[in-house]
């Protein structure tokens, strides 16, 4: 087990890459503390799978360095790297049975059989393989070759870090929780550092403790979940986790006042700087009430999503959805809402800039 | 309410009337020809299993038959292998795939007479390029017409230039299917070379290697143009393969009854070691 430091790490699969869209990541800095379990959040191209793979050593960066507990591995192949990593698709050696798949890793690095054996036993015991030991590996279904490239993984007593691919994409959606959960009990009996790369917010938030927000190469926004969902860094953390996404409208500024279609918007504290560029107001559906007074809008589509409903709403050409309790207005109607002040906040450029609302006890 | 309809036979028609031409109507010509005696005229007389017993005591057909495992058995042997590590050896992506893959392909392009005449040429010691160079620069005494041991090496090499092709192009299309998580997982595992081979590679090859083999198989049992053009069956009847044989008693001799016969047995052959084959290489599949 390790800390895991990547250090100014540039990738570009250019050979001479000149222009910042030739890198598929661009300046990467982070530390992976030892034991914690994180997932890299992010769209589909935007560099979470590259990042994994510079990780395991299958990709050597253009630029920068990786630390395994301050010792430079940069260099190393992934067998020197005593990492793991489960991939998109289950890889199981179709002709051994899974005891065997199970053992390949020990048994290529030379362990004794006996070594083998409890290590073996043990991981199939907390995942559950123990009754197919003996069975081919090939006939089986997919969360249970899952499981054998997850186990693969662990079996190994020294691994510095488990890293998962969109593991759970050919799973079946009833079996994509029980494996999230027994993941999640995993990480808690072995400890080890885990990296979860996905593109599914729910995965990420129930996996993770801490969470890498990446868009286009870049790490926008680390946190625990809760911070990721109330206080985004940028419109695009704001956009991609929450079901719906926040709410972002362009607004002018004036005096340190935001407006929208003239419509002054309470911020939750003072503006940062002096903005210069695209001003927008960011405020998340959860925290938008339909009152009787506010901002005029127009409902525009209403859909039930179980206990609360969705309330879509055009106030000036701009879209805005509010969860409310309860069922919602008919389409069509007329109605006022409202911004929870300490929810709402101004985007310059897409970064945030404003101050938080002093901590009131 | 379902309605039966019976049109769909109509369509049918136009197959079954083919495979009759082609198949069922040349093969029940033969199974009338292996149970009869003719001297020409449309005069046949009744022989029962005759030819059948005559044939199966003979040792001509026997040395014919063993000479054909041989054959079979040599090109498999060098070609199954030598395909394989052609294709472990050719790149997976690049300009050069389209170049190897052309290459690999222009053996199979060249018809089989073709192939037999190049060869003959190719290795006459007098006037072929090899066949001079081996005897006059190399100094080794080759002529595969005097010599049955030359003349073998000619028959493989020949098959070997021809069809290992095949084999790389099926082992090939089977190698670049693998996903790369595989070789991927495979080092971090710390799997060796031969491990990714035996573990990864040679298993997920083994549905179209079964193919292969299977092709390679039945065509070097009944081949018969390249060799009969390159050594004719000789020197003697040293390379005289079943086919060969067959034609020499059919056309040479004119005994269409006893090469009637011999005709079903090679039929039959070939199709029992075709079968066993495909069911042992697929039994696993199956549970």
């Amino acid at each position: 087990m390790a800390k895991i430091t990547l250090s100014n790490l540039r990738h570009s699969y250019y050979p001479n890459p000149t222009e910042p869209s030739d890198y598929a990541l661009k300046e990467i800095d982070l530390d992976w503390n030892d034991g914690g379990a994180y997932a890299l959040l992010g769209p589909s191209g935007c560099g979470k799978s590259t990042l994994l793979n510079i990780i395991s050593g299958l990709l050597v960066p253009s630029e920068g360095r990786i630390l395994f507990d301050d010792k430079d591995v940069t260099a190393l192949p992934p067998d020197q790297r005593n990492i793991a990593q489960v991939f998109q698709f289950p890889v199981i050696y179709d002709t051994m049975t899974v005891y065997d798949n199970l053992a390949f890793p020990l048994r290529n690095r030379g362990r004794d059989e006996t070594t083998v054996k409890t290590r073996v036993t043990a991981i199939a015991e907390m995942l559950e393989l123990t009754d197919m030991l003996d069975t081919k590996a090939a006939g089986l279904s997919p969360d249970n070759k899952q499981k054998i490239s997850m186990g693969r993984g662990l079996v190994r007593e020294d691994v510095n870090v488990v890293m998962f691919d969109e593991p759970l994409t050919v799973i079946d959606p009833h079996l994509k929780w029980k494996l999230r959960s027994k993941l999640k009990e995993l990480h808690q009996r072995i400890k080890a550092t885990m990296i979860y790369v996905t593109h599914d917010q729910t995965e990420a938030l129930t996996f993770a403790d801490q969470v890498v927000v990446m868009q286009d190469g870049e790490v926008v926004q680390i946190g625990t979940p809760v911070e990721l969902f109330e206080r985004p860094a940028h419109t695009f953390v704001g956009h991609f986790i929450g079901s719906p996404g926040m709410n972002v409208l362009p607004c002018d500024l004036r005096d340190g006042q935001a407006y929208f279609c003239e419509h002054q918007v309470a911020l939750e504290g003072a503006v940062v700087g002096t903005p210069n560029g695209k001003t927008e107001i960011g405020v998340r559906p959860e925290f938008v009430t339909l009152a009787t007074s506010g901002l005029p809008a127009t409902v525009s589509k209403v859909s039930d999503i179980g206990r609360h409903t969705v309330v879509e709403c055009d106030a000036d050409g701009s879209k805005i959805s509010a969860i409310v309790d309860g069922a919602g207005p008919e389409r069509g109607a007329a109605v006022f809402l409202q911004f929870q002040q300490n929810q709402t906040r101004l985007y310059v450029d897409g970064w945030i800039a404003t101050q938080a609302e002093e901590a009131q006890s | 309410m379902k309605t039966v309809n019976q049109k769909a036979w109509f369509f049918v028609l136009p197959v079954l009337v083919l495979v009759a031409f082609n198949a069922l109507i040349p093969m029940m010509t033969v199974v009338n020809y292996s149970v009869q005696e003719t001297f020409g005229n449309n005069i046949f007389l009744w022989e029962g299993l005759t030819w059948f017993q005559q044939l199966l005591t003979e040792e001509r057909f026997y040395k014919a038959l063993g000479r054909q495992f041989m054959f079979t058995g040599l090109i498999l042997v060098i070609e199954v292998p030598l395909g394989i590590a052609i294709a472990l050896s050719m790149p997976r992506q690049g300009i050069w795939v389209p170049v190897c893959l052309v290459l690999m392909a222009l053996p199979m392009l060249i018809p089989w007479n073709v192939v037999g005449a190049m060869w003959n040429i190719f290795t006459l010691p007098d006037i072929g390029l090899l066949g001079y160079f081996l005897n006059n620069v190399l100094g080794i005494n080759y002529d595969m017409t005097q010599d049955p041991i030359a003349a073998w090496v000619t028959i493989i090499t020949m098959d070997v230039w021809h069809w290992t092709s095949l084999v790389v192009l099926l082992a090939y299309a089977g190698l670049v299917s693998i996903p790369d998580a595989y070789y991927q997982a495979a080092k971090i595992d710390g799997a060796s070379n031969w491990s990714v081979f035996r573990f990864i590679q040679l298993p997920k090859m083994k549905p179209v290697l079964t193919i292969a083999i299977l092709l390679r198989f039945m065509d070097s049992f009944n081949i018969y143009t390249e060799p009969f053009v390159l050594t004719g069956g000789g020197p003697g009847n040293s390379t005289t393969l079943l086919s060969i044989d067959l034609v020499k008693r059919a056309l040479g001799q004119f005994d269409l009854g006893p090469a009637a016969a011999m005709s079903l047995i090679y039929f039959a052959i070939t199709l029992l070691v075709s079968w066993l084959f495909y069911t042992l290489m697929t039994k696993d599949d199956l549970n």
